[in-house]
C-alpha cells in the first residue's frame, strides 16, 4: 500500500463523523474604488523605495540618472525605455547578471495599499533571476495597473506564471524585530511611476 | 428588581466583603437581593484544570440552584465567563444536550457586577464615594471572554473622590491563572512581579479589578513584597459611600 | 476489514523536534533566571505588538478577514484528501514531482534520496517550520550532505549551534551583540571588525550567503500555502533568500504539511492580507514568490513537492483541537503571550513554542509526550484575540488539560473537592474547616508543595472569621 493511500485512509478516519463546516462567507472588503496612486507612493516610501514621477518618454533618461552602469534589461522591455549600453537577457549566466549595477523590468501589477509591485514573468520583465541579483532594481509602473487591494491584484494575476511579489527593497527583521533594509535581494528599489 | 447572587467559593470563604458589598450596593439602589443557599462553586478550577467529568455535577448544581431566576450577579468576570462559555460545552461533552440547554439559558442570565449595572440596570453612576487615588486592572476573563469592555471604568470615573490612575500594560495578565500559579509557579511569580511594579508606578495606593482571585493573586504579591498599596474589589469600592 | 489503511497516527518517537527534554516548568526555571534573554524578549515582542496593532488598526475589515481565514481553513480540513489529490494532479500537470510522507521518517528519507540522486554534497534552505520538526538537517547531515541555513535568523541559530526559539524569528532570543558575538566565532571569512550594527550584520550574512547561492544546485522549502485548483505554491518572506533558493537552483524539493492546501487561488487575497499583519507587523512582506510546477527557462527545471502527515491527521480527529491546523505560522500569539514573553520558545521543548505550540505539539505526538505544556497557560486569552485565522488556543487547551495524565494525589484532591462543592450543606461545613487554614495563612509561613508554588511568592488572603454565607444567615 502507498504512502498516499495510508495518508489519505488516516484522513478520512480522523474526518468520520465530521458535519460540514459552515459556509465560507465573504463580507470582507471585495470592491474598492479607483486605486490612489499618492497612496501607493506613501506607501513604497515608507519601505524605503524610491519613488520618481516621470513621463513615458522620459524612462530612459531616468534610468540613467539612477545608475551610470550595467543595466540588465528583459528581452521583451520596449526599446524607447532602455537606457544606453543596456544588457539584454538572451539567457545570461547568474554570474554576468550579478556582476550588473542594476536590472529595469515593467510590471504586471501593483497594490496601493500595500505598496506591493507584482512581477508575472513576462517579456517586459523577464525571468525571475534578472531581477534577484543586481543590488539596483528599477521598475517602471504604468497607473493603470495600479490597483487598490490586494484582492483586486489576486484577480488579475494568472497564477500559471511563476509571481514575484515585492514591497519595497530586501529587508528582515530578524535582529530585535526591527525592520532592516538589504538582504540578499536588491538593496535598492526604484520605482518609475509613468505620468497619467 | 428582584437578583439573585452568586457569591462564587472565593469570595464566600476568603473575600466576603466583596459579596457584602455587592448586597449593600445593589440594595442601596433598590433592589431585591436574594441568596439561594443551594449554591457552591461554578467548577471552573475543575475545567480549567483537566477534570471537567468531575465539573459536571458543578454545572448541574449551578444550574439547579439558578434555574428560577431571572437576573443573577456575580462579583467574578471569571466565574461569569465559566458559567456562560464552559458550563454548556461541559454538559454537551457529557452528552447532556437537556443539561447544556439549560445551562446555556442560565448563563444568558447570569451577568458580572459592572455588566448587571451598566447594561441591565442601565446606571454608571451608582452614589459611590470613595476619596482615593485607585488604578483599575482589568481582568483576562473580564476583557477577553465576556468582553465587559470600559464598564468598570464608566463605574469608577463616577465616584465622588476617585482620582483614578491609567494602569501601564493594563491588559497583560497578572499570571495568576488558576491552578497555573501552582503549577507554574515561577513563571507566574514573573508575570506578577511585572504587574507589580506597574501597579506601584501608578503611586496610587489602592488596585481594584472585578475578580478576587486575580486580586488574591496581586494583593499577596504586594504584601509579600511589603509595599503599602492595598487590594480592593471593584464592589468594595462602589458600595463606598 | 479496512483497519489496515491505518488510524490517524501521531508523529513516531525517536525523530524530530517536537518533543523536550523536561517538562514545561523545569526548562522555564532556566529562561526565567536569564536577565538578558527577559529583556530581548521583552524588548522584541513589545516592538512587534505595536508595529502589529498600528497595520491592523489600518483594515476596517480585520475582523471579516479573520472569519473568511477561519472558515476557509475549516472548509480545507473538511475535504482534504479531495484538496490533496487535486493539488497532485495540478503540479503533476505542470511538471512537478508529488511525494506523500506519513512521517518524518519517510519524509527525510524521501527528501535525503532526491537530494542523493542530483549528486549534490550541499544544499541551501529556507526557513520552513515543516522541515525543522522532521529534522530534516540532521537526517541529511548523516548521509553526508551539508544544509545551509538561508534565512538570517536560522542562520545566527546554525552558527550559533543554537535551537530556534521563535516561529517567525528563530533568533529572537538573541540581541544584536550576541549576533555579533555569533558571527565573529563562526562565519568563514567574517570581518573581524564587524560592528553590532543590524545592517551591519545584514551585510554580512549577504556577503557570506552570496557565492552559496550560487553554486548550489539544490534548494529545500517549506510552503506557506499550496492552491488545489491550480497546483501554486507560495513561500512568503522577507531578505530574498527564499527567492534565491526558488529561483536559482537546478532543483527544488518543497516539504509541505499537509493542512496547507487551500481550495482556490482567490482565497489568496484572504491569507495575503492576513498573514503579513500578524506576523511582521507589515502591510505586505517584502517577498512573496509564487510557482506553479516547472516554467521552462526560468527557475528550477526539477520540482518535487514532499506531503506531509507525521502526526496531522491525530490532530485532525480531535473535534476540538483540529483547529490547531488552522495555523498560518504568523507568530502572533506568541508575541502577545505573557508566558512566552517570559520563557522564550526554548522552554515549550518543540520547534512550535508558544500558545499554538502549546496546542500543536501535544497533538502531533499524543498528549502524554507533551503532557506539560497544556497547562503552560495562564489561560489569559490574548493568543485568542490576537490569532488572524481565528483559532481559540484557550479552549483548545482547557480541552487537552482533561486528556493529560493527572499527578494521584492532585487528582484525590479535585475528586474529593468536586465531591463535597455538589454537595451544598457538606460544602457550608467544609468551609468552615478552611479557617484552620488560617494558621498556615501567617504572612511568609510556606506549604508543603504543590501549594509551595504560592507560598514562595505571595502571601495567603487572611482568611476571614465569617463566610459570606454564615454573614447572609445572621442577617
Amino acid at each position: 500500500m502507498s504512502s498516499k493511500d495510508v495518508i489519505l485512509g488516516r484522513v478520512r478516519a480522523a474526518l468520520r463523523d465530521t458535519p460540514t463546516p459552515e459556509p465560507v462567507v465573504r463580507d470582507y472588503r471585495r470592491s474598492f474604488p479607483a486605486a490612489d496612486l499618492e497612496l501607493l507612493v506613501d506607501r513604497l516610501v515608507d519601505y524605503r523605495a524610491t519613488v520618481h514621477r516621470v513621463a513615458a518618454d522620459a524612462v530612459a533618461a531616468s534610468v540613467s540618472g539612477i545608475t551610470g552602469g550595467t543595466v540588465v534589461v528583459p528581452p521583451g522591455l520596449p526599446l524607447g525605455w532602455r537606457p544606453p549600453g543596456a544588457l539584454p537577457d538572451d539567457g545570461l549566466a547568474p554570474d554576468r547578471i550579478a556582476a550588473a549595477d542594476a536590472v529595469l523590468t515593467a510590471a504586471a501589477v501593483a497594490v496601493a495599499e500595500t505598496g506591493t509591485i507584482v512581477l508575472d514573468a513576462s517579456p517586459d520583465q523577464g525571468r525571475r533571476i534578472i531581477t534577484l541579483l543586481p543590488d539596483v532594481h528599477i521598475v517602471v509602473l504604468r497607473p493603470d495597473q495600479v490597483v487598490a487591494s490586494v484582492p483586486e491584484a489576486v484577480a488579475r494575476l494568472d497564477p500559471a506564471r511563476p509571481l514575484t511579489w515585492i514591497s519595497g527593497p530586501s529587508a528582515t527583521s530578524d535582529i530585535e524585530l526591527n525592520r532592516v533594509e538589504g538582504v540578499h535581494g536588491p538593496r535598492h528599489l526604484h520605482v518609475l511611476l509613468l505620468e497619467r | 428588581m428582584r437578583i439573585a447572587l452568586f457569591v462564587t467559593c472565593l469570595a464566600d470563604t476568603l473575600f466576603p466583603e466583596a459579596a457584602k458589598a455587592t448586597v449593600r450596593l445593589l440594595e442601596r439602589l433598590g433592589h431585591e437581593v436574594v441568596f439561594p443557599v443551594e449554591q457552591t462553586c461554578c467548577g471552573q478550577m475543575h475545567v480549567n484544570t483537566g477534570y471537567q467529568p468531575e465539573a459536571l455535577p458543578l454545572v448541574r448544581n449551578y444550574v439547579s440552584t439558578f434555574a428560577g431566576y431571572d437576573v443573577i450577579v456575580a462579583p467574578s468576570g471569571s466565574c461569569v465567563g465559566s458559567i456562560r462559555h464552559q458550563h454548556p460545552a461541559v454538559a454537551a461533552a457529557a452528552g447532556q444536550a437537556g443539561l447544556a440547554a439549560r445551562a446555556h439559558d442560565v448563563g444568558a442570565r447570569t451577568y458580572e457586577l459592572s455588566e448587571l449595572l451598566v447594561d441591565v440596570l442601565g446606571v454608571e453612576d451608582v452614589g459611590a464615594c470613595f476619596p482615593h487615588r485607585v488604578t483599575y486592572h482589568p481582568t483576562c476573563h473580564s476583557l477577553r471572554m465576556i468582553r465587559v469592555g470600559d464598564k468598570p471604568l464608566r463605574l469608577l470615573r463616577h465616584v465622588r473622590g476617585l482620582e483614578l490612575i491609567e494602569l501601564p500594560d493594563a491588559e497583560q495578565c497578572c499570571g495568576f491563572g488558576g491552578t497555573f500559579a501552582l503549577k507554574n509557579a515561577e513563571t507566574s511569580a514573573a508575570m506578577l512581579a511585572d504587574k507589580m511594579t506597574a501597579v506601584e508606578s501608578t503611586g496610587a495606593p489602592i488596585c481594584t479589578a472585578g475578580d478576587a482571585s486575580c486580586l488574591m493573586h496581586i494583593g499577596g504579591g504586594l504584601r509579600r513584597a511589603g509595599s503599602p498599596v492595598r487590594t480592593l474589589h471593584l464592589a468594595e469600592i462602589l458600595a463606598a459611600t | 476489514m479496512t483497519t489496515f489503511l491505518g488510524m490517524p497516527a501521531t508523529a513516531p518517537r525517536g525523530v524530530g523536534h517536537l518533543r523536550g527534554d523536561e517538562p514545561f516548568p523545569r526548562a522555564a526555571h532556566t529562561a526565567l533566571a536569564d536577565g538578558q534573554l527577559r529583556r530581548n524578549l521583552r524588548h522584541a515582542t513589545t516592538t512587534i505588538r505595536a508595529k502589529s496593532g498600528r497595520v491592523i488598526a489600518e483594515l476596517p475589515d480585520w475582523q471579516e478577514l479573520r472569519s473568511a481565514g477561519s472558515a476557509i481553513k475549516a472548509d480545507v480540513l473538511s475535504r482534504l484528501p479531495e484538496l490533496l489529490e487535486r493539488l497532485e494532479a495540478r503540479v503533476t500537470e505542470r511538471g512537478g514531482v508529488v511525494h506523500w510522507a506519513a512521517d518524518a521518517n519517510e519524509a527525510n528519507a524521501i527528501v535525503t534520496e532526491l537530494v542523493r540522486r542530483t549528486g549534490a554534497e550541499r544544499v541551501i534552505k529556507v526557513k520552513s517550520m515543516a522541515t525543522q520538526e522532521i529534522a530534516l538537517n540532521e537526517a541529511l547531515e548523516a548521509a553526508g550532505i551539508q544544509p545551509v541555513e538561508t534565512d538570517l535568523a536560522e542562520l545566527i541559530v546554525q552558527l550559533g549551534q543554537d535551537r530556534p526559539s521563535h516561529i517567525l524569528v528563530p533568533a529572537i532570543h538573541r540581541n544584536r551583540s550576541e549576533i555579533r558575538d555569533i558571527f565573529l566565532r563562526a562565519m568563514p571569512g567574517v570581518d573581524p571588525g564587524l560592528t553590532d550594527d543590524p545592517p551591519a550584520l545584514a551585510a554580512a550574512a549577504r556577503r557570506y550567503l552570496r557565492e552559496t547561492f550560487l553554486s548550489t544546485r539544490v534548494a529545500i522549502s517549506g510552503a506557506n500555502f499550496g492552491i488545489a485548483e491550480t497546483g501554486t505554491l507560495a513561500v512568503v518572506e522577507s531578505e530574498g533568500n527564499g527567492r534565491m533558493c526558488l529561483t536559482l537552483p537546478e532543483t527544488l524539493i518543497t516539504v509541505m504539511g499537509i493542512e496547507k492546501v487551500v481550495p482556490a487561488w482567490t482565497d489568496l487575497e484572504v491569507f495575503l492580507q492576513l498573514l503579513p499583519r500578524a506576523s511582521t507587523g507589515e502591510r505586505m512582506n517584502p517577498y512573496t514568490t509564487m510557482w506553479t510546477g516547472v516554467t521552462p527557462g526560468d527557475g528550477p527545471q526539477n520540482f518535487h513537492l514532499v506531503l506531509l502527515d507525521n502526526g496531522r491527521s491525530a490532530v485532525l480527529a480531535d473535534r476540538v483541537g483540529r483547529q490547531a491546523l488552522h495555523c498560518i505560522r504568523c507568530s502572533a500569539c506568541l508575541n502577545v503571550c505573557p508566558v512566552y514573553e517570559r520563557t522564550g520558545g526554548h522552554a515549550y521543548g518543540s520547534v512550535y513554542p508558544g500558545p499554538i505550540g502549546a496546542v500543536l505539539s501535544p497533538q502531533l505526538t499524543g498528549v502524554e509526550d507533551n503532557a506539560s505544556l497544556p497547562f503552560a497557560s495562564s489561560l489569559c486569552g490574548a493568543c485568542f484575540d490576537a490569532c488572524p485565522v481565528k483559532i481559540d488556543i484557550p479552549s483548545i487547551l482547557v480541552h487537552l488539560r482533561n486528556q493529560a495524565p493527572h499527578p494521584p494525589a492532585e487528582k484525590a484532591v479535585m475528586r474529593a473537592a468536586a465531591y463535597a462543592m455538589s454537595r451544598p450543606r457538606l460544602y457550608a461545613r467544609a468551609q468552615r474547616a478552611a479557617k484552620l487554614a488560617r494558621i498556615a495563612g501567617r504572612r511568609g509561613r510556606a506549604l508543603p508543595p504543590p501549594l509551595s508554588g504560592w507560598t514562595a511568592a505571595r502571601d495567603l488572603p487572611e482568611v476571614p472569621r465569617q463566610t459570606f454565607r454564615d454573614w447572609w444567615a445572621a442577617r
